[in-house]
This record gives C-alpha cells, sequence and structure tokens, in this order.
C-alpha cells in the first residue's frame, strides 16, 4: 500500500498583511526587492509571517512542513539574486507567467551563501515534531534561470550552480524531504551535451543530505529523453505534474523507463482558485497508481502541482487542507 | 476581413482645412489628478465625512477636466482617461456576476494585482460603460472613443474555476462585450477600442481572439468604428492573421521599440487602418514634434495617409500629467503638419496604394 505523504512544493503566497507591510517598508520598484540582508522592520515582518504559515500548515495536518520561501521575491531565483557575487539585472518574465523576477547575473564565484539555511533555522524551531522540508531550485532550473557572466561555459556553470547548492544543503538544519523544484526540465528540456550532466549536479546535491530527495517538475511532461537521464540521478522520487496537460506522455514515460520507489503528484493546481476535494485528489493518486504496470509506490508526495503563490491566501489555505485531508482519507482506508 | 468601413470621416474636425486627414486619437488612460487619489482614501476612511457621494463627484470632476485637457490638446476623437477605472480587469470583473475576488496576489516584487475568479457562467447584469460615455459625450465637444477590455485579456488575467476550456470563457464574455457595445452604440457611440494586451503574451492564440471579435461585431453597424489594441508582442506571430479580424483599425505600439517591427505588417498587404503608437509612454522625455513627424511616416510604409491613425504607445497613466499632456500636443501639431505636407505634395507616400474593391 502506498503512504501518501501530503506536502507543498514551498514558495507561499505572503499573507495579506504582509503584502501591504513589506509593500510599505521595501517600496515597489527593482531596487527594493530582497538583498539577503534586511534587518530590523523588515526583518520582524518576515519572522512574524513565517510563524503564519508554518502555524497554517501545521493547523491543516500537512505530514511536512515547508518554511514557505516568503523571501523570494524572485521565486526559485532567490538563491543566486541574494549571492555576494551575482548582481541583479532587469525584470524578466517567470516562465509563462504573468510574473516577473529579477535576472541573476552571476559576475563571480559561487561560494557559500548561508542565505536559505539561516531561513530554514528558523522554521525547523516552529515545525515542532512534525517534520521538516527543505525547498531549493533544480540545478538545472536555476542554471537556466541565470545568466552567466563568469564562468563562461554552459556545462562548468551548471556545475558551478550544482556545488553551489549542494554547499547551501550541507548547512541545513536536520531536514526529512528535500524538493528541488526543476520545471526547467519540461519547459527548456536540456541540449544532448547538458542532459548527462543534469543527474551528475543533482546528484552533487542530493550527496549533501541524509533526507529523501524529490526532483519535482511541472507545467507538462518531462521530454523523453529528459527522463531516461533523470532516472540516473541517486534519489528518492521525481515529482510530476497532472494538472497540466501531458498526462499521456507522463505516463508512457513511468512505464517505458520505469520509476523511483518513491513518487511525488502535483494533483492540485497551484495557480487556479477552484479548490479540489479531497476524495478527487484520492481518486487522482488511485488513478496514477492504477495506470502505472510495473510498480507500487512506497510512498506517494501529494502536493500542489505548482509553488502556489499565484494564488490569493484563502484559497491556498483550503487547497493545503484539502491535500492534508486526502492523505487522511487514505490512511482511514488502511485502517 | 477586416470590416474595411467608410467611417473614418466622421471624425474629421470642423475646419481642418488639408484634403488629408489623419485621424489622431489616444488608447485611453491617463494620469489622475492627485486629489482624486487623495478622495479616494478619504472615501475609505470611516472617520471622514467624506463618503461614496462625494466620491462620485470627484469622479466626475475628474472626467471632467481631464476630458477638456484631451480636447485642449487637439485631438480628433477623446476620451475621459479612464479616471473611473483603476485597472483594466478588475474593473470589468466587479460589474460581471459570476466573477468574485478572493484577494491580491503577486505580479513581481510588492507588486499586486487583485486578480479575479470566474466561480459561476458569465453574465451581463448593468451597463459597464454607458454612464460613463454618457457624461463624457456630454462635457465633450468631440467624438468620444470608448476602450473596453478584452474578452480574451478579461479571461487569460483571471482564475477560470467555471468553465472547461479558457476559450469557452473568453467566448462568453465576447458575447457580453457584444451587449454592452450594442448598448454603447445606442447611446451614440461611435468609436470602440478593444484592449486585448494579453494577446502579445501568448500569440497562439490569435484563432480565440479572433473568434471573440467576430462574436464582438455581430450586429454592430458599420459607420462604428471598432479598434483592437495589442501592445509589447512579437507580431511576426499574430501577422497575417490580424487581417482577418472584424475589425476597422488595429492598434500597435511600436515606438517603445524603434519601430524595428514596422515591415512585419507590410508583406502581405495590411488589410485594416493601422492605429500607430507614434509617442513612447516609457520615457518621460517629451518627443519633439519633428521627431514624431518622423515616426508617423514609419506608418506611411504600411497603410497610405486615408488609413493612417496616430496615437501614443498605449495608455499614458504611468507618465507625469504634464509630460502626457505634452506629447499629445505635439503629436497633433506633428499630423497636422503632415497633412499639410502631403497636400502640397512634398511627402512621398510610399505604402501600397489603396485596395481595390
Amino acid at each position: 500500500m502506498t503512504e501518501l505523504v501530503a506536502t507543498s512544493p514551498g514558495l507561499f503566497p505572503l499573507p495579506d498583511w504582509a503584502k501591504s507591510d513589506l509593500s510599505d517598508l521595501k517600496g515597489h520598484q527593482k531596487d527594493d526587492l530582497i538583498s539577503g540582508d534586511e534587518s530590523g522592520a523588515i526583518g520582524s515582518v518576515y519572522e512574524e509571517a513565517r510563524e503564519e504559515v508554518v502555524s497554517d500548515q501545521l493547523d491543516a495536518g500537512l505530514d511536512r512542513v515547508v518554511e514557505g520561501q516568503l523571501r523570494w521575491d524572485d521565486m526559485l531565483a532567490h538563491p543566486l539574486t541574494v549571492h555576494d557575487n551575482v548582481e541583479t539585472g532587469g525584470i524578466v518574465r517567470y516562465y509563462d507567467n504573468n510574473n516577473f523576477y529579477r535576472d541573476p547575473r552571476v559576475v563571480g564565484e559561487l561560494d557559500f551563501s548561508g542565505d536559505v539555511a539561516a531561513e530554514l533555522e528558523a522554521a525547523a524551531d516552529l515545525a515542532g515534531e512534525t517534520p521538516l522540508q527543505a525547498v531549493l531550485p533544480g540545478p538545472y532550473s536555476l542554471a537556466e534561470l541565470a545568466s552567466d557572466e563568469h564562468y563562461g561555459d554552459e556545462a562548468e556553470f551548471l556545475s558551478a550552480v550544482g556545488d553551489f547548492l549542494a554547499g547551501e544543503v550541507e548547512a541545513f538544519p536536520e531536514h526529512e524531504t528535500l524538493f528541488l523544484l526543476d520545471p526547467s526540465l519540461v519547459t527548456d528540456a536540456p541540449d544532448e551535451d547538458l542532459a548527462e550532466l543534469v543527474p551528475e549536479t543533482i546528484d552533487a546535491v542530493a550527496g549533501a543530505t541524509d533526507a529523501d530527495v524529490v526532483v519535482h517538475t511541472y507545467w507538462g511532461a518531462i521530454d523523453e529523453k529528459t527522463y531516461a537521464h533523470l532516472m540516473d540521478a541517486d534519489v528518492e522520487a521525481i515529482g510530476f505534474d497532472f494538472v497540466a496537460g501531458g498526462r499521456e506522455e507522463t505516463l508512457y514515460n513511468l512505464n517505458e523507463y520505469g520509476a523511483k520507489d518513491d513518487v511525488a503528484l502535483g494533483l492540485a493546481d497551484g495557480q487556479n482558485t477552484l479548490v479540489e476535494e479531497p476524495e478527487t485528489v484520492r481518486e487522482r493518486v488511485d488513478w496514477v497508481n492504477g495506470q502505472i504496470q510495473a510498480s507500487e509506490f512506497d510512498t506517494a508526495y501529494v502536493t500542489t502541482n505548482t509553488e502556489p503563490f499565484y494564488l490569493p491566501v484563502n484559497k491556498h489555505k483550503e487547497k493545503l487542507e484539502a491535500l492534508a485531508a486526502a492523505a487522511d482519507l487514505e490512511s482511514e482506508v488502511e485502517a | 476581413m477586416s470590416r474595411n468601413a467608410e467611417n473614418r470621416e466622421q471624425f474629421r474636425p470642423n475646419g481642418l482645412e488639408t484634403d488629408h486627414f489623419l485621424l489622431t486619437t489616444v488608447v485611453g488612460s491617463y494620469p489622475k489628478p492627485k486629489w482624486l487619489n487623495r478622495s479616494k482614501e478619504l472615501a475609505e476612511d470611516d472617520e471622514s465625512k467624506f463618503d461614496g457621494d462625494d466620491l462620485e463627484e470627484a469622479y466626475d470632476d475628474a472626467a471632467r477636466v481631464i476630458t477638456h485637457e484631451h480636447e485642449n490638446a487637439g485631438l480628433d476623437t477623446i476620451v475621459d482617461g479612464e479616471m473611473r477605472r483603476e485597472e483594466m480587469v478588475e474593473y470589468f470583473a466587479h460589474r460581471i456576476p459570476g466573477y468574485e475576488f478572493n484577494g491580491p496576489v503577486k505580479v513581481w516584487g510588492h507588486n499586486y494585482f487583485n486578480k479575479p475568479s470566474v466561480a459561476s457562467e458569465v453574465e451581463y447584469d448593468e451597463p459597464w460603460l454607458v454612464d460613463e460615455f454618457e457624461f463624457t459625450s456630454d462635457v465633450a465637444e468631440r467624438p468620444v472613443k470608448v476602450p473596453i477590455t478584452g474578452p480574451y485579456t478579461l479571461a487569460r488575467w483571471s482564475f477560470n474555476e467555471a468553465y472547461d476550456t479558457e476559450a469557452d470563457l473568453a467566448y462568453d464574455l465576447a458575447d457580453l462585450v457584444n451587449q454592452e457595445v450594442e448598448k454603447l452604440v445606442e447611446a451614440g457611440a461611435k468609436y470602440v477600442q478593444i484592449d486585448e494586451p494579453a494577446l502579445a503574451t501568448t500569440p497562439d492564440d490569435h484563432a480565440i481572439v479572433g473568434e471573440c471579435l467576430e462574436r464582438i461585431v455581430d450586429g454592430i453597424p458599420e459607420d462604428v468604428r471598432i479598434g483592437l489594441h495589442v501592445c509589447y508582442g512579437d507580431y511576426s506571430r499574430i501577422y497575417p492573421e490580424i487581417n482577418e479580424f472584424p475589425i476597422d483599425e488595429f492598434d500597435v505600439e511600436l515606438c517603445n521599440g524603434g519601430y524595428e517591427q514596422i515591415d512585419v505588417f507590410t508583406d502581405p498587404e495590411f488589410e485594416p487602418d493601422l492605429a500607430l503608437g507614434v509617442v513612447d509612454v516609457h520615457t518621460a522625455e517629451v518627443e519633439s514634434v519633428e521627431e514624431i513627424k518622423e515616426n508617423i511616416l514609419e506608418g506611411l510604409k504600411v497603410v497610405p495617409p486615408e488609413r493612417l491613425t496616430v496615437s501614443p504607445d498605449c495608455g499614458v497613466k504611468l507618465l507625469p500629467r504634464e509630460v502626457a499632456y505634452q506629447k499629445m500636443e505635439n503629436m497633433v501639431t506633428a499630423a497636422r503638419e503632415i497633412e499639410a505636407e502631403l497636400d502640397a505634395g512634398e511627402i512621398d507616400v510610399t505604402a501600397p496604394t489603396p485596395k481595390a474593391d
């Protein structure tokens, strides 16, 4: 029987009061976004907001708690935009969304930062008994979101990003799971030269933690070749988007090339306010399991397909509750 | 097919002595007077005596002032600067049953948008813009243009909870826009502009926008001028498909990009009239009359003078008000000088000759 773990990919919407307070404290322009050395009133708002989103997750009954990544003004590009050897360029479109981030221009060596470890420490103190889940961009997506003006070679840059993320993970407090969000594997599949390097850089990051590592992808299916290479990565699970298109292709990949023992299933829509019923989420889990011929997953992480910052706060909370309830339905069935 | 209606002469201002006539207009939004923003804050403050009726009066005052400001700039067709509208999707979503609001969502940094959800089938209730149009028409001496956010953008920039596809939602919204345009026409409107900025980010959906436009113009008389405004896109991806749209005029920003894309529209022959952005709304530097005249000549590469409209690239609401005014005034001066030079035969018109019917 597959164990269902209700969780989230992180990158939550800020609570509305924090949206408003931070607008006032930080401003609305490009130069007003997070620098990584914020303190005082701004730091306090983030602390209070973090407490709120952690407690929302505990109230909803999720099986993992994320920090919420509320400081990530630049979404998945955040670990680089706050780095000392990265300058921020113009505002650029974030994938195919009506959202924008600062282009991180890497101008020097990607040495240790510690920015994400610090916020995770703060969340660990709040999570109590519920296991902590760390969240980072996958190395390939982070490299794709950035501009390299230092390494000068695509492969060298990807490896450097992988090593940088590994260094960050080493500094993390104890965590049960690490989600690496890697949508670029779907939207901008690596070319032949990089495809083999992708699992190697993922291994570098995964090797830095004892936690279960999930490479989560979204906005469609991973193309066949990329998936075949990704299966070489030494991780516990790969995550799939079952909300966006490409379901047939995803199932084909899973049946044709096999699957990891565990899986992450993006079953609730992170970009639409329609809240799924727990029963619907549960049916979707069963449906996916039914489509996989070779294996039954040991663990399935049940989550929204994308980061949920696209949603208004009220609907996001309802989605978290629905995911937690869906996982509980399973245990009732088991009992 | 373009509507290709012979409906632009009705906007020729009295007393224009040149034979040539370049229709001058604007896209819609204009900087709000500072006191209007203060009035809104007061109306939201429970402790203030300033109430909703006072705010309505403030909107009227602002609309009156800005309408006159457009007329003073010499424009042939004018708007009220969208004084009553805060945001181009929210304004309409508040007036369409089926929409609900759940709270702000992030666009970038700490810039948020009250992205609405379509929770049930959309319906037509009270008119959206007829009061605004009637007020502006009463105030104005010149013909009034009415900008409306298009159904594709209304659908695309909302959460869709109720429809199987975004296209289905867009088509239903297009039927509502059609009803609204009918009401505006009954009230006397002769010039309607459909704004579809979302098409620029998802150009592959041009067929959906085309179908929406077919629904919008259904039953609308030919003497009503229908424009379509799109901005900041890669036009090679929607041209020549837009030639099939049932519109009189295609309004596009190209000044901001230095007319790099103007050639896109020259082959095959451009079907609708062209409304060309000839001043940049993203720079506070006011273009000189000479500079704007050069920009107008870019438009003549695509259409002959009798099919050219000139306007700013986009809504000017983010500019300082005095800059916005100066840009409009210079734009009109430039257009009038070009008309005179065309009459005098001083300009070599390189555009394809008008189509034979």
